[in-house]
This record gives C-alpha cells, sequence and structure tokens, in this order.
C-alpha cells in the first residue's frame, strides 16, 4: 500500500519519457536464443554481456569458452614449432608454423627470422616488390600474381581490341566495307577471349564446394526416396538390407575406377575453359557413392519409426499415399533426415579430397597432390595450410546443417 | 421404438501372445440409437480401449461385426471422429492445419472458402480462434485437446469416438472440456461413445452409462439410463435426488457387482 503510494509521487519525470523512447530494446535473451538457434551459440555469451545480463557469469563462460581453446591451440602451435625442429631428413622436414603462415600469405612475420632463407638469397630488398611483397611460390602470392597477369592480359586484349575497331572505322570512311567488316570482326574475337590461367588455391577451394555439393545434392536425391521406401515397406527394405550393408563400407578409392568408366561413358569431353570438366563429375560421383549411405538409413529408420498415433492420423482421416508422405511421414521423420544429411555431408568432404586426388579434379585435392609431387618445405607448408582450410571448411558445412536440422525439428508434445 | 443407428453384435478381441490365446472382449453386444450420447465405465485393463480402436477401426476385430448406419465398418475412415486420451495433433502443423487436414479430406468436393469457414466455425466453437497459427508445442494440454475436439466434430462424422478425452487434465480444465464438449454435442447431436474413468463425468455427460465387466473376455454389465432433460446444468442436475441414486448404482456395480458376474461367468 505504502510502497505505491510512494511510487507514484516520486517517479522521476525522465524515467517516463525513456520508457517511451526506447520502443526498441536490446532483449540479451532473445539474441542468445536467436545465436543458440543458428548454431553460434558460441556467441550467446558475449549478446548476453551487451545487455548487461548477469555479465560476472558471462565473463566466466567467455573465459571458459574462450580463452581455453586458445590456450590449447598455442599449445599446440609450440608442440608443432618443436616437432618441426625435430623432424628433419637430407630431403624433407615437417615445415614449422612460421613456414606455414609464410605459405600462406607470402609474407615473413617480422619478429622472426625469415622462415625460408634460400628463398631470398640474392634477390634485393624489397623482395618480390612486383608482386606486392608476397612470394608468389606462397598461396596468396600465386594468387596475387595471376591476378596481376590477368589484368595485364586484359589491357593488352583491349589494346589490340581499341587497334581493330580504330582500322575497322579507318576502313569505313575509306568506304572499303568488306574490309571494314573483317576489321569488327577481329575486334569481336579478342574482346570475347578470357584469361585462361592457372587455377589458384582460392579456385580449387570454390571447385571443391561445387564437387561435394554436386555429389551430395545428388545423394540426397537417391537417397531420401529409397529410404522411404525402405522405411515404408519391410519387403522392400529385406531386399536392400544386402546391398546397402555391402557398398556401406566401400573405400572412395574403390569406387573411382568404377565411376571413371560411367563417366567417360556417358559426358562428352568439354571444352578445356568450362568447370564442368569430367574429372568433376567423377569425383562428384565418388562423393555421391560414400556419403549416400548415412542419409538413406537414417531416413528408413525415421520413416519406420514414425509414431503411431500419427499413423493413426492418416487412417482415421484416410489420407491418400502421397499425402500420407508428405503430410505425415516425411514430416515426422525430417529431423532424423537431417541427422542422415549431417553425417552425409561430413563424409562426403571427407572422401572428396580423395576423390580429388583420384580423378585430378581441380580442387583441394588436386592442390594437396600437387604439392606433394613438389615436395620441396614450401610446397609441404602449403599442404599443412591445405589440412586446416579442409578442416574449417567441414566445420562450417556442419554447422550449416545442425542449422538445418535445429530448424526442422518439431517439439515432441509429452501430453 | 427409435431405430437402431450403431449396434456392435457378438464383438470379441483376441489376442494370440507366446503364453496362448488372450480373450480380452468377448460377446459384446450394443445398440445405439441416432444421436445418443453413451459413456463407457469399467475398470482399468478391461477392454474399454480395445473396443473403442475396433469400432474406430484402428484395430482389427477377431469376431462379431459393427454396424453403423445400417453398413458393417470396414478399417478407419473420416465417418467416425476419434479423440484419444493424449491429442495427437501432428507437431508440425499449426492448429488451423491440424483441422483443416481432416476437412481438406471430408469436404473435398467444397470449395476452398467453404472450407475455411468450416475450419473457423470449429476453431470458435472450442474457443481457439486466437490460437490458430500456433504449434501444439506452444498449447496447454487443455487447448491441445480443444484443437483434438475440434478436429473430431469438423469432419460431421457419424459417430463420435472419445477414449478418456480428459483423462490427463486437471479437474478445472476438465469441467471446461466437458462444457465445450457437450456445447458442440448439443448443436450437432452426433452419435457419441465415450470412455471414461469418472463417474460424474459420466452421469453429466451420457443418456446411458454402460458399465462393462473385468477381463478377460469382458462385455457390457448393466446399463443405466441417465434421464436428465438436457441441455443439463451440472449445479441442477448435482442437487437433483437422483443423482446420488445414479451414483451408488455406478459405484456398486464397479465395486461389487462386478466381481460377482465374474463368478458367475
Ligand atoms: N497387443 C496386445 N497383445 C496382448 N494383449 C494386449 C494387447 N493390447 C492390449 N492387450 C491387453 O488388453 C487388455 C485391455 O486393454 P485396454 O487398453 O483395452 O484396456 P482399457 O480398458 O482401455 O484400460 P484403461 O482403462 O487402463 O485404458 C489389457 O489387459 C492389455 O494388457
Ligand atoms: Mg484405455
Amino acid at each position: 500500500m505504502n510502497g505505491a503510494v510512494v511510487d507514484t509521487t516520486t517517479a522521476p519525470p525522465e524515467g517516463a519519457v525513456k520508457a517511451k523512447k526506447s520502443k526498441f530494446t536490446y532483449n540479451p535473451n532473445r539474441v542468445a536464443h536467436t545465436l543458440n538457434k543458428l548454431g553460434l551459440g558460441y556467441f550467446s555469451p558475449f549478446a548476453r554481456l551487451i545487455g548487461k545480463d548477469e555479465p560476472a557469469k558471462q565473463l566466466r563462460e567467455i573465459a571458459l569458452n574462450t580463452l581455453l581453446p586458445i590456450v590449447a591451440f598455442a599449445g599446440f602451435v609450440i608442440a608443432w614449432a618443436v616437432l618441426a625442429k625435430a623432424v628433419q631428413t637430407d630431403s624433407v622436414q615437417i615445415p614449422s608454423p612460421h613456414q606455414a603462415w609464410y605459405a600462406l600469405t607470402g609474407t615473413a612475420i617480422p619478429a622472426f627470422s625469415h622462415p625460408f632463407p634460400e628463398s631470398i638469397e640474392g634477390l634485393e630488398a624489397p623482395y618480390f616488390a612486383d608482386n606486392d611483397g608476397m612470394d608468389p611460390k606462397s598461396i596468396n602470392g600465386f594468387a596475387q600474381a595471376e591476378k596481376l597477369a590477368e589484368k595485364e592480359y586484359m589491357i593488352s586484349q583491349q589494346e589490340r581490341v581499341d587497334k581493330f575497331l580504330a582500322r575497322s572505322e579507318e576502313a569505313a570512311a575509306e568506304g572499303d566495307t568488306e574490309k571494314a567488316a573483317k576489321y569488327k570482326e577481329n575486334s569481336e574475337m579478342f574482346a570475347s577471349k578470357t584469361y585462361q590461367g592457372n587455377k589458384t588455391f582460392y579456385d580449387q577451394i570454390w571447385i571443391s564446394l561445387l564437387t561435394v555439393a554436386i555429389g551430395f545434392i545428388v545423394a540426397t536425391v537417391v537417397a531420401v526416396p529409397i529410404g522411404v521406401l525402405c522405411g515404408i515397406s519391410p519387403m522392400f527394405n529385406i531386399a536392400m538390407n544386402p546391398l546397402i550393408q555391402l557398398f556401406k563400407p566401400v573405400s572412395p578409392l574403390a569406387w573411382f575406377p568404377i565411376v571413371f568408366v560411367f563417366t567417360t561413358w556417358g559426358i562428352a569431353t568439354p571444352p578445356s575453359d568450362s568447370i564442368w570438366q569430367r574429372a568433376l563429375f567423377t569425383s562428384a560421383g565418388v562423393v555421391m557413392l560414400c556419403s549416400l549411405w548415412p542419409t538413406l538409413i537414417n531416413t528408413a529408420v525415421g520413416v519406420a519409426s514414425v509414431d503411431k498415433d500419427h499413423l493413426n492420423v492418416a487412417k482415421v482421416l484416410k489420407l491418400g499415399w502421397a499425402k500420407r508422405i508428405g503430410k505425415i511421414v516425411l514430416p515426422a521423420s525430417l529431423p532424423l533426415i537431417f541427422t542422415g544429411l549431417r553425417l552425409s555431408i561430413g563424409v562426403g568432404w571427407m572422401v572428396l579430397i580423395a576423390a580429388d586426388m583420384m580423378a585430378q579434379n581441380q580442387g583441394l585435392g588436386k592442390f594437396v597432390w600437387d604439392m606433394y609431387q613438389n615436395g620441396d618445405t614450401m610446397s609441404t607448408a602449403q599442404i599443412i595450410v591445405a589440412v586446416f582450410v579442409i578442416g574449417a571448411i567441414g566445420f562450417f558445412l556442419d554447422r550449416i546443417m545442425l542449422v538445418c536440422q535445429r530448424l526442422v525439428t518439431f517439439e515432441e508434445q509429452n501430453i | 421404438m427409435p431405430e437402431t443407428y450403431f449396434e456392435a453384435i457378438n464383438l470379441g478381441k483376441t489376442y494370440k501372445t507366446p503364453s496362448g490365446d488372450a480373450v480380452i472382449v468377448k460377446g459384446f453386444d450394443l445398440k445405439m440409437q441416432k444421436g445418443e450420447f453413451v459413456c463407457v465405465l469399467g475398470h482399468s485393463g478391461c477392454g474399454k480401449s480395445t473396443v473403442l480402436s475396433m469400432v474406430a477401426g484402428l484395430n482389427d476385430i477377431s469376431e462379431g461385426s459393427v454396424l453403423l448406419d445400417h453398413k458393417e465398418i470396414e478399417g478407419a475412415g473420416p465417418d467416425r471422429g476419434v479423440v484419444f486420451q493424449s491429442p495427437c495433433l501432428l507437431p508440425w502443423m499449426t492448429t488451423w492445419d491440424n483441422v483443416m487436414l481432416g476437412v481438406e479430406q471430408v469436404y473435398f468436393h467444397a470449395t476452398q472458402e467453404e472450407r475455411n469457414q468450416i475450419v473457423e466455425y470449429y476453431l470458435n466453437a472450442v474457443g481457439l480462434h486466437g490460437a490458430k497459427d500456433k504449434r501444439p508445442s506452444e498449447l496447454s494440454g487443455g487447448m491441445r485437446q480443444r484443437v483434438g475436439l475440434a478436429r473430431a466434430f469438423a469432419l460431421s462424422p457419424k459417430m463420435l469416438l472419445l477414449d478418456e478425452p480428459f483423462g490427463m487434465l486437471d479437474k478445472l480444465t476438465k469441467f471446461e472440456l466437458q462444457q465445450v464438449l457437450i456445447d458442440l454435442w448439443n448443436r450437432e447431436r452426433l452419435t457419441a461413445m465415450m470412455i471414461t474413468h469418472d463417474v460424474d463425468e459420466a452421469i453429466y455427460l451420457a443418456d446411458r452409462v454402460v458399465m462393462m465387466t473385468n477381463g478377460p473376455a469382458a462385455r457390457v454389465g448393466e446399463i443405466v439410463k441417465i434421464d436428465f432433460e438436457r441441455p443439463r446444468d451440472r449445479r441442477d442436475i448435482m442437487s437433483d435426488p437422483r443423482y446420488l441414486e445414479y451414483r451408488e448404482q455406478l459405484i456398486s456395480f464397479l465395486e461389487e457387482r462386478v466381481y460377482q458376474m465374474d463368478e458367475a461367468a
């Protein structure tokens, strides 16, 4: 009673203004929840901290989730550096962390001695100035060199185009239409030319992603319907089971020659500048054959274990088979299907490197293979960079699938 | 004498088990008129749900037959709306879609506009219009069962089958939902069979209360006719002297005579 009276009389006028003004309020709880849903739960303590929601607890959480992994990673890098010093033969050696850094960026960290002293021997400072200071043998340096080469090429092409256009106009002015048309044709020919450079590491990442996407999509299109059939019909399941069990454990290396026969037979040789090379499809085919199984099996289990109550709804309503599958069976098994898809994309990405190596697809596997063929320490250092990149991409793919999985998972009612 | 609309004739259910045949229900006979509301009482495990699921067509009939509107039933179908103890809503659909799923099946010749009106009407009738875009996980237990009722009524079935629909609800919610059910029923007068464990609920809702004997081989034991005129008012009938009589009749059967009948059998 008393409190209420005090409240109304002493309420500061600014308070009322403030409450009116802040129509949009930062709700740390909601932001954190959204982050969790997006698979970015790692950042939710930061979101809560910004909203001043139990700051002490959030700081502890951040210390735990951020500092601890950083410390562990630092420990790993130190162990790696020590190992790199120890494991050395005359011909090969484990590259040091600094060498890996150099292999990626093409620039040395100034605080340390140069990681590849022999490569700069006899060169005048500043090194590699015409390549923006980057060693063209490194990943970024090579990409930069390609970019500069392309620019140069385009400029020289444009010069030719301009030259022929000028000649064409000249001829037209002189009234020689035939010559004018010919020059014009020449200029167009040069205008249509594109730079045919070497694939950089970043091109190869995209090709790898493209390959795995094709393999994964085809695998999904094949596996989900078969899985649904297996789940619905025990007879079909019995019939398919030996095949599934037999082919599931087969290595991508064993699939490669077989897929190779199919792509050689089924795909005409594309022009050399097309990205749709036969090797890409061979590699995607191997990915598909290996990543098919988790989706297939999980779909079958999901469909077979649809809640009996939900199937009774379909029975009472006399739903036709299309509606029964579309409205009841598939939605009910979506969470398990997505569990399968998540496993599948993990398997697909893992076998992709081997598939790329075998098929000579211009992806990350080819990169690793080429570097291995080079055999020098710089190349080995680049392989180490590739290992980190492959791991990071695999992690992101998994996160994306996790988010999809969360989105389709409905909360079961428990009454 | 009004004609029979529903009839269970010598209905029986036998399960094959490793230790021989388990006769759950045997010789279950029951006739119902059109628009009659019958409650089925009996001890737990006696076979009430078994009878109801056979009538619904969700469980095979071992023996005997069920006639509805002069036709023998074969399998499940939307002419029998079923409401279970757990409402069995599809968790990936909204309230609206859960009701619409059945309406689309039954009114396949109607226009979308007409179907929308039907769904709207029944959601309003169970007091859920504000929750039509919610998913089951966002609803309380009572609200979910309201959706279950709307879904069953929206089929305009020949018969309504309810298996302890309010068994999991607290007393207050149960009263509310009994009211929702009986109001809807008063509008449409569907032939209804409802299983319950609650004697008061049976007296309040039913025209007749059917009491089953204990299993194995359960059948209809006694039938008590509840003569209160409709629409009923809960407080009026509770202060009616017949109320205690009915109550006494039902309880004494369940506590004593059911065992005597077992011995006699
Ligand atoms: N598949 C089955 N095989 C063997 N026995 C079964 C099977 N299904 C049910 N029963 C038995 O049938 C009997 C009747 O079950 P039912 O569910 O019909 O009982 P109920 O009267 O509905 O019980 P409650 O009031 O607890 O819901 C039970 O004793 C049960 O053990
Ligand atoms: Mg039961």
